[in-house]
């Protein structure tokens, strides 16, 4: 394929999210069904048209064939049927591989579907355990950093590299709990300040606990088609432009760079794919497991220049209103943050905006998004850019 | 509760034996003589196939860190330093600062290594601030 390969050829013809939060006494199975017919509802079709599936493992339920397990239990005979898992950065990877089989004939209709409860789900014991198995056994678990830790390690080196600050981190924090108190769905809506971030007790230096994201319970699904037939679904298609992955390492000792990622190469591949650029975006939904992930995303996505995240961030510019409206949702940091799952929302987000169905949140006249996620400690990285028209 | 223990394999055995030793040993590349870690059956550099373990001096430089307040388990103690480390020889690698103020420490500080007990068979290098 060429550069712009799968530009235009794929379409969201259908989203919707379940109930987020803390959602005692469902199972990550039962959200996933609960997900997935709503979002045939959305697109106005029953489940016999899904002949493809794409499902992630759930933390809190892990089957040995996820994506199986929940076409059996719903019914549904796909002809194309896989379990992706690359953490956060799952989501989007699974629309890439999505529409390449889309786009190769593999399936016509696809139907994207995950959820978790990692906040009902899983004992205090079973989730530190989780939260210890992260790194390398051999040469990095024994000296017990966090999930924290290493994305502290990230942002201590950027604020040593370029003078960013506890308070830029904390603006970011800031812009997505003002986007969440728009958003009846968010787990948390109150509007906080930066000093109520700066403030709140630290985890691992520099971040405190309101720059770490939710702990949530939640699913969410999305149904894609190919360009072609999605004009005969009920709503607005939104249209994939571009799409890029990028891949540097897994573990944050063996990362070449500290403050740039591989989020470079994954935009750049994506903004070629689809002939845009930084600033066509109306707004950008940006992985933000803590805050800092935010900040080197949006220097290396090309909206603004290396190290000078921290004063784009306090700029305001990533407020409802802002010049690039940052997690419209709420994010992780304040929408919700079931895992895996935790970028279904900031993708179902996304169609609604380019729908022009996202009410007192709504961006106006939204174009064109760039939704981007990564997974393992800034490792695994894929961009969306995603839009109301092929050009 | 015991602190999170490595596993143990073949490729990795004279590293922790080194470590045992009072010894940070560092897989060296025949061919193109670049150091590498942490160990592989190939090296990172030229994809030459004949390693050969050497001891490394122990001094080094923070390139990160983060005092971690909320520990991963009760066997470890907070307030606890994780830092990554530059080796004089190239190498990055993770370890724990000991011995230090967690609010003195900086990026760029230059460390040597030390050893601690995680066990009575295994012991992992740390580093102290010079």
């Amino acid at each position: 394929m060429t550069d712009t390969g799968l530009k235009g050829k794929v379409a969201i013809v259908g989203a919707a999210d379940t109930e987020v939060g803390i959602l005692p006494g469902i199972t990550p199975m039962e959200l996933c069904v609960e997900a997935a017919l709503a979002a045939l509802a959305d697109a106005g079709i029953n489940k016999g048209s899904i002949d493809g599936l794409v499902t992630c493992n759930a933390m809190a339920q892990p089957l040995m064939y996820h994506a199986e397990a929940f076409a059996e239990y719903l019914q549904i005979f796909p002809r194309y049927c896989i379990n992706v898992g690359a953490g956060g950065g799952t989501t989007f990877s699974i629309l890439h591989h999505a529409a390449s089989a889309i786009a190769t004939g593999m399936a016509d209709t696809i139907l994207i579907v995950m959820a978790d409860s990692l906040r009902s789900g899983l004992s205090r014991e079973q989730a530190m355990l989780i939260q210890s198995s992260t790194g390398h056994p051999q040469f990095e678990q024994p000296y017990g950093p966090t999930v924290p830790a290493y994305y502290a390690l990230i942002a201590q080196a950027h604020m040593a590299q370029f003078g960013t600050t506890a308070e830029q981190f904390a603006e970011i924090a800031v812009a997505a709990r003002a986007h969440a108190a728009l958003n009846p769905a968010a787990q948390k809506r109150d509007p906080i300040t930066v000093a109520d971030v700066v403030n709140s007790r630290l985890i691992a230096d520099p971040l405190h606990l309101l720059d770490c994201s939710l702990v949530s319970d939640g699913g969410s699904a999305i149904i894609m088609t190919s360009a072609e037939r999605a004009a005969d679904f009920p709503h607005q298609p939104v249209y994939l432009l571009g799409v890029g992955e990028g891949h540097s390492h897994e573990h944050i000792s063996q990362a070449h760079d500290l403050t740039t990622s591989a989020a470079r190469e994954a935009g750049e591949r994506a903004y070629k794919m689809a002939g845009l650029g930084a600033n066509d975006m109306d707004f950008a939904q940006l992985y933000d497991c803590f805050t800092p992930t935010v900040l080197v995303e949006l220097e290396d996505l090309g909206f603004c220049a290396k190290g000078e995240g921290g004063e784009f961030a306090a700029s305001g510019a990533l407020r409802p209103g802002g010049a690039l409206p940052v997690n419209t949702h709420g994010g992780l940091l304040s929408h919700c943050h079931p895992g895996n799952p935790g970028s279904m929302f900031a993708l179902t987000e996304s169609v609604w905006q380019l729908r022009h169905t996202a009410g007192e949140r709504q961006v106006a006249d939204a174009q064109h998004a760039l939704v981007h996620a990564q997974g393992g400690i800034m490792s695994s990285h894929t961009t969306l850019i995603l839009g109301r028209e092929v050009h | 509760m015991n602190k999170t223990l490595p596993p143990m394999s073949d490729l990795a055995e004279p590293y922790f034996a080194g470590a045992r030793d009072g010894q940070l040993r560092l897989q060296q590349c025949r061919s193109c003589q670049q150091y590498q870690f942490y160990p592989r059956t190939i090296c990172a550099h030229c994809s030459g196939g004949e390693l050969d373990w050497t001891t490394a001096s122990g001094d080094g430089v923070i390139a990160s860190f983060t005092v971690v307040r909320r520990a991963v388990s009760e066997a470890y103690d907070a307030p606890y330093v994780v830092a990554l480390i530059d080796l004089a020889e190239g190498p990055r690698m993770m370890s724990a600062l000991v011995d230090v103020d967690p609010e003195s420490v900086a990026i760029g500080q230059p460390v040597t290594v030390a050893f601690t007990e995680w066990s009575e068979t295994i012991s992992m290098p740390v580093f102290n601030v010079v």
